[in-house]
């Protein structure tokens, strides 16, 4: 009968929390590897828009980023309208071209072909910005672009 | 001397530590975008010379400032724009194209080799929308190379793998199957199906 009875020697045990630095050093070496440092510090609002007929882009080929958007809190002295963005400061459109030069010189020979160009533009911006830049592209014979996208449905786009 | 063990070190605040360098590096991480939809701008060239395309093999798509979408001057939700594109490609009006499945008729495009999407767009049109259409017209190539991909993979011994799946497959280094082979039926379905998507500015 008393095998049933409740041992009664000192309330609940302590959870032992020997493993706790374990855990948490799991999800450390998680994020570490995980981690990015940003090659660019944003000055402008960039939230991409989402598609799902995505395609990966292909880090063994140099990628140059170009970013467009509105100028966002702090820097509303460039105006409310969408802005370009090269490497840490706003540029100007005629800079596009020097830009890709750069970029270019900055690479070994066999490689400049492959040069891709990342568009990475705000969904608000609008399509008058975005052909001013694919124009510049063309003159300087930067060919291969890439729309970064989030992955997602199309649809939600628009709203 | 009398012999002392070495005192064990706390380690009680190891989890302090690690917390911290957690903390750190949760707020510092951005995970990268880094997918998209990949296009290749036209060259500009010295000498136009108009080359003449028959205005039936070309698929008209503006999206205008108010984003909306007019296809052949049609006014059209942007769901339905994929079908839209799939039945103009795959239309085959003059019956070269063995492989497609088209309703044959003589007023639309004559073959995937010569149909033409043309996308254009005004200065006011948003970058949300843009991406959307570009994505169905990517889209609908897809549908096409994969139905033909279905057919073409179950001759050439790659059962039950759409196109996407191909291209991924040929992009993945742990991929058990004969690379060469699965490269030129990707190769030949691109070429049946080529991707002829002008950007008008």
């Amino acid at each position: 009968m008393s095998k049933f009875k409740k041992k009664t020697d000192g309330g609940i045990p302590a959870i032992s929390t020997a493993s706790l630095p374990d855990i948490v050093f799991m999800l450390l070496f998680f994020f570490m590897v995980a981690t990015v440092m940003r090659e660019n510090s944003l000055k402008i609002k960039n939230a991409l828009p989402v598609a799902n007929q995505v395609e990966k882009l292909d880090k063994k080929n140099p990628v140059s980023y170009i970013y467009m958007g509105k100028p966002s809190s702090g820097y509303e002295k460039f105006g409310t309208e969408s802005r370009i963005q090269l490497n840490d400061q706003f540029a100007e459109l005629s800079e596009v071209g020097a830009f890709i030069s750069a970029e270019r010189a900055a690479l070994r020979e066999e490689l400049i072909p492959f040069l891709t160009v990342a568009l990475k533009v705000d969904k608000e911006a609008n399509m008058g910005i975005v052909g001013d830049v694919k124009q510049e592209l063309r003159k300087v014979n930067a060919l291969k672009i890439n729309y970064t996208t989030g992955v997602g449905d199309a649809m939600t786009n628009m709203n | 001397m009398a012999k002392r063990s070495a005192p064990e070190v706390n380690a009680g605040s190891m989890a302090d530590i690690a917390f911290l360098l957690l903390i750190f590096f949760l707020v510092t991480t951005t995970i990268e975008k880094d997918s998209g939809i990949n296009r290749k701008l036209p060259p500009i060239e010295e000498n136009e010379e108009d080359v003449v395309i028959k205005q039936k093999n070309i698929f008209t798509v503006l999206l205008n400032g108010k984003d909306q979408l007019l296809v052949e001057d049609e006014l059209m939700e942007l769901k339905d724009l994929r079908a839209a594109a799939v039945e103009f490609l795959d239309n085959n009006g003059d019956q070269s194209c063995t492989y497609c499945k088209g309703a044959k008729d003589p007023s639309s495009s004559d073959n995937p080799d010569k149909a033409i999407i043309s996308l254009k767009n005004e200065r006011e049109t948003s970058y949300a929308a843009y991406i959307s259409v570009q994505n169905e017209l990517v889209a609908a190539y897809n549908v096409l190379r994969n139905k033909r991909a279905l057919e073409l993979g179950s001759e050439k011994g790659f059962l039950d793998t759409n196109f996407v799946q191909m291209q991924k497959n040929y992009k993945d280094v742990r991929f058990v199957g004969n690379k060469t082979k699965l490269k030129e039926v990707i190769d030949q379905i691109k070429v049946e199906y080529p991707q002829k998507l002008s950007e008008v500015q």
